[in-house]
């Protein structure tokens, strides 16, 4: 049953993926973007992960590409069909490269068994499962984050209220000559 | 399972990274970057699952910088198309001397 | 380095000086450094600091009136004053040092100069019988000079300039003379060079001028080279450059005759010919007359060409250790005296005259050098500093008087040529009647200064050649006779610039002998005091064999042979040693027999009768004006009047050839090669810039795939290493 899900989500993935990369539109590749996306949630419930596929969801898939939509909205670019694809041999040298990244990463991966890279594996996810059953899917990862990391994690707040300045003051448009 | 995650995180990733080689709008190269984010935070999880919670904690800070990375970033577009009128990556050169 | 104190007092003795301290030597030195200072400041005070003022017309015109500013004035008074401290300085010590009876010499180190774990060089002087003597001279004569210098430059815009030039110049005199070593006496050689070269293009405006200097600079460079050979030699003989451990050492270190002090002796010999303008490097003197006539006479006759005498008379125990080498030097020297004797006899330039005249006594000095004759060297020296520096003086003063009368009347006639002169006697009574007596001196007339001097010399180099185990008896003979020819030639000489400046008709133009007039008295007091020297000088060093004759005064005067004894400290070693190698000096002369008193009065005699014929046979003659007489001579005359073509032999043999060389490494090697390196670096850089721009596309996507393969080689060694 996991395994068909899990074939289901990285086809939806996969394809989402290629559709992303080729499609001729930024409409349509956001929305081969939502699907890859929200397949790929579906693989983290498959690892248990079911906190992180909630807000994959509701901030990915949900606000950033939102956000972007409002963007190509914005600047009307939905109807720009002009091919933006190159050809000939700079794709070829793009895929060469791109290809033998595939072919180290695949190398690397080779070796890791059905528990990942420790011995214990298997016991690390049963800790993990009796944890969520006694303290739940947020609070096993609220524990460490206020805790272990909260250190990162306010700077993480500041650096997002940075980024909203900046953002801010970059797409405001500039004043006038002089003026500020 | 695990080790089909992985390769499909490393698909997912050399995907994003060939549209990033390949395609001349920023918004899409832009989502390119999304998705190389995202094949790495799949790695992150299916790792995690064996490793640790840490995994899942980090993949939450890679969300996050993604989330400020799309907002300076988008407001990097707009106003590089303001000027420009285009988001072609080929008409704004500037980094060439 | 010691502090100024110890400078201004007496320094750190260096050695224990048992009965005798020297009262302020450090000060001698230092005084016309000062007085360089201080017109140095007031030069380029004069010259408006940074020459706006000249720009702007401002500094002062002698010729247009107005009172002379502080400028010109202040000069005056520091560049002779200093001079005279120091002589009297000078004449203090001499009298201590006269009283002491000094065996060794005194030194006085101040500050170390060099100090390696081998080479130690301190900056120290050294006080004895022959550097007082050149002291006094220097600061004597060299005191007259500035004198007669605040006459005949007084119109000079570059007034304060050349008193700096001048009080510098003595500076490097004094070190030249009383340095402790041939480093310090280096560093005078050197810096007395300097001030030659500003000297002579001193009126540096002036093309040919500016070049005469750098004539003189640059054949001296080739003399310095032997000199530092020769240091060379010595460091790696003795491991000091001392000259109280090297002179001590130098009987011990040498065979007499050795190769290595022959080496030595004959680079000595090279860097004294180049400072004493001996052949074939005797070329750059006469040029060097187109510095003010003052400077003729302080430099380029009484002080510093004497330097390279001053030299081998120094080093006279490394020559006594040679014959070869002295042989060579007095066979330079007597070659010199010939054939400068010979040039002079052809020149109408007054000046060049005398600098022809110069070379010539200079020649002279080297051959008593050269033969072992030290004291009559030096005694030469001095005689010939007081009547060449009084000639010199007062062919300044003729020429100042030649200028200013030209000048009332716009004449563009030469001012130092003879022939425009003539019978100057009677409008300038007190220039005719010194140069006479200097005239008499230089032309060995006994009993002036020049005949006990010169005498010594010629009579020494007969000695010598008689000597049983002289192996170059025969050569010194030759010496001998060709000395004798030029002592006679050199009487002629004179004669005939005495009877063309101030004998016969006045060539000068009609309008302009009325502005002929005596000099001032601040340039005629030096002539007169220079006239008494050259008559009194040479009484200080009557041989033993004149001075109970008739020659001698029969013995009356109070300080016969003093000057030999004075220098025995310095000059017994060498002359015991030569006296081991040579044997005893003869007594009689090698051809025609007879002593030293019957040459020295068939010597006066001849030289008396040629000054006489001279006069008898030249005044008479009708000579035309520079403007008239357009031909050059021809024949034996012709190579006189042309010098030996000594000029275009160098232009053709070395100064064409260099320059073909040179413009040859300008094409090739300097264009092509080293340009063409240059440029390559600069094109393979240039190719190399655009290769690397060639990745500088500009493009998102490129930088995205460099990323990329960056990426790639890393993981693929993370992975695969």
């Amino acid at each position: 049953m996991t395994e068909i899900f899990f074939i289901l989500f990285a086809v939806v993935a996969l394809g989402g993926a290629v559709g992303v990369v080729i499609s001729r539109t930024p409409i349509a590749s956001l929305l081969f973007m939502v699907a890859t996306l929200a397949s790929v949630a579906g693989i983290y419930v498959l690892f248990e992960a079911h906190f992180l596929a909630a807000i994959q969801v509701l901030v990915y898939a949900g606000a950033i590409m939102v956000l972007f939509l409002f963007v190509i909205m914005l600047l009307n670019l939905g109807h720009d069909y002009r091919a933006d694809l190159r050809f000939g041999l700079w794709s070829l040298l793009g895929f060469v490269v791109v290809g033998l990244t595939f072919g180290v990463l695949a190398q690397g991966f080779l070796d890791v068994g059905d528990t990942g890279f420790r011995e214990d594996g298997a016991a690390v996810a049963a800790a993990l499962d009796a944890a969520v059953q006694e303290q739940g899917v947020a609070g096993v990862i609220a524990e460490p984050l206020f805790t272990d990391y909260v250190v990162a994690f306010e700077l993480m707040g500041l650096l997002l209220l940075v980024a909203i300045v900046a953002a801010v003051v970059l797409a405001k448009p500039r004043s006038r000559s002089g003026e500020s | 399972m695990l080790s089909h995650a992985l390769l499909l995180s490393a698909v997912l990733f050399v995907i994003g990274t060939l549209g990033v080689i390949i395609r001349r709008n920023a918004i899409i190269i832009f989502l390119c970057i999304e998705l190389q984010l995202n094949a790495v935070n799949l790695a992150f999880v299916a790792l995690s699952r064996y490793t640790g919670i840490e995994g899942q904690l980090f993949v939450f800070f890679v969300m996050t910088v993604a989330a400020a990375e799309a907002a300076v970033g988008l407001a990097i577009i707009i106003s590089i198309f303001r000027h420009y009128k285009t988001v072609d990556v080929d008409k704004f050169n500037l980094l060439k001397w | 380095m010691g502090s100024v104190a110890s400078v201004l007092t007496s320094g750190v003795p260096a050695q224990d000086a048992a009965h005798w301290e020297p009262v302020l030597p450090g000060l001698i030195i230092l005084l016309p450094l000062l007085g360089f200072v201080a017109n140095s400041v007031l030069a380029l005070r004069a010259a408006g600091w940074s020459s706006a003022e000249v720009r702007a017309g401002r500094e002062w015109d002698p010729f247009a009136g107005g009172s002379r500013p502080l400028t010109h004035t202040l000069p005056t008074w520091i560049g002779p004053g200093v001079m005279l401290v120091a002589f009297v300085l000078a004449a203090w010590n001499f009298v201590g040092m006269f009283g002491a009876e000094l065996h060794e010499p005194v030194i006085r180190s101040y500050w170390s100069w060099i100090s390696t774990s081998t080479l130690q060089v301190d900056a120290a002087i050294q006080l004895d019988q022959l550097s007082m003597v050149m002291m006094l001279v220097v600061t004597g004569v060299g005191f007259l000079i500035h004198v007669f210098s605040v006459g005949y430059m007084k119109d000079d815009v570059g007034y304060p300039r050349y008193f700096a030039y001048l009080n510098l110049f003595v500076f490097f005199m004094l070190v030249l003379v009383m340095g402790a070593g041939y480093a310090m006496m280096f560093i005078g050689w050197e810096g007395v060079g300097l001030c030659s070269y500003l000297l002579i293009g001193y009126w540096f405006t002036d093309r040919e001028k500016s070049d005469a200097g750098k004539k003189a600079f640059i054949v001296n460079r080739i003399g310095d080279f032997g000199f530092l050979l020769a240091m060379f030699m010595l460091f790696q003989a003795f491991g000091t450059l001392d000259f109280v451990p090297i002179f001590a050492g130098a009987e011990g270190h040498f065979a007499v005759g050795g190769a290595t002090v022959t080496a030595i002796t004959l680079l000595l010999m090279l860097g004294a010919a180049g400072k004493s303008a001996q052949v074939p490097l005797h070329v750059w003197l006469p040029d060097a007359m187109a510095g003010p006539t003052p400077v003729s006479a302080l430099i380029h006759a009484a002080t510093m060409v004497t330097a390279g005498v001053y030299m081998v008379v120094r080093s006279g125990v490394l020559y006594a250790l040679a014959p070869t080498s002295q042989a060579v030097v007095a066979g330079v020297g007597v070659l010199t005296a010939l054939i400068a004797a010979t040039i002079a006899l052809q020149q109408n330039d007054i000046k060049k005259v005398l600098a022809y005249s110069t070379v010539s006594q200079l020649g002279f000095m080297f051959l008593g050098a050269g033969v072992g004759a030290f004291t009559a060297a030096i005694f030469h020296l001095m005689t010939h500093a007081f009547f060449k520096a009084l000639l010199f003086l007062g062919a300044g003063a003729v020429i100042h008087s030649m200028h200013h009368a030209l000048h009332k009347v716009d004449s563009h006639e030469d001012a130092q040529d003879m022939r425009n002169m003539g019978g100057l006697k009677d409008r300038m009574r007190i220039t005719w009647v010194v140069m006479w007596i200097a005239t008499l001196a230089i032309a060995g007339i006994w009993p002036l200064a020049g005949f006990f001097s010169k005498d010594e010399i010629i009579w020494y180099t007969a000695a010598w050649a008689g000597a049983e185990a002289n192996p170059f008896g025969g050569l010194y003979t030759l010496y001998w006779v060709v000395a004798l020819v030029t002592a006679m030639l050199t009487a002629f000489y004179m004669a005939r610039l005495m009877v063309m400046t101030f004998h016969g008709q006045t060539r000068l133009e009609h309008g302009a002998r009325s502005h002929l007039h005596e000099a001032p008295r601040v340039m005629t007091v030096p002539l007169i005091v220079l006239a008494v020297l050259s008559v009194f000088g040479g009484w200080v060093n009557v041989p033993p064999a004149l001075s109970e004759s008739a020659l001698g005064f029969f013995g009356a005067l109070p300080m016969t042979e003093w000057l030999h004894h004075w220098l025995e400290p310095i000059t017994h070693d060498a002359a015991a040693i030569q006296v081991a190698a040579l044997g005893e000096a003869a007594h009689d002369a090698p051809l025609l027999g007879g002593g030293e008193l019957a040459w020295a009065l068939a010597s006066t005699l001849a030289a008396a009768a040629v000054v006489a014929v001279a006069v008898r046979q030249l005044a008479p003659r009708r000579v035309l004006t520079a403007a008239a007489d357009a031909t050059p001579p021809t024949g034996l005359r012709g190579v006189l009047y042309n010098k030996w073509y000594f000029d275009e032999i160098f232009d053709r043999t070395i100064v064409q050839p260099v320059l073909a060389a040179s413009r040859w490494c300008w094409s090739f090697i300097d264009t092509v090669i080293i340009d063409g390196f240059v440029n390559s670096v600069g094109n393979f850089t240039r190719l190399a810039g655009w290769f690397g721009s060639l990745f500088q596309t500009g493009q998102a996507n490129t930088y995205a795939f460099v990323l990329t393969l960056g990426v790639l080689l890393v993981l693929g060694a993370a992975v695969f290493l």
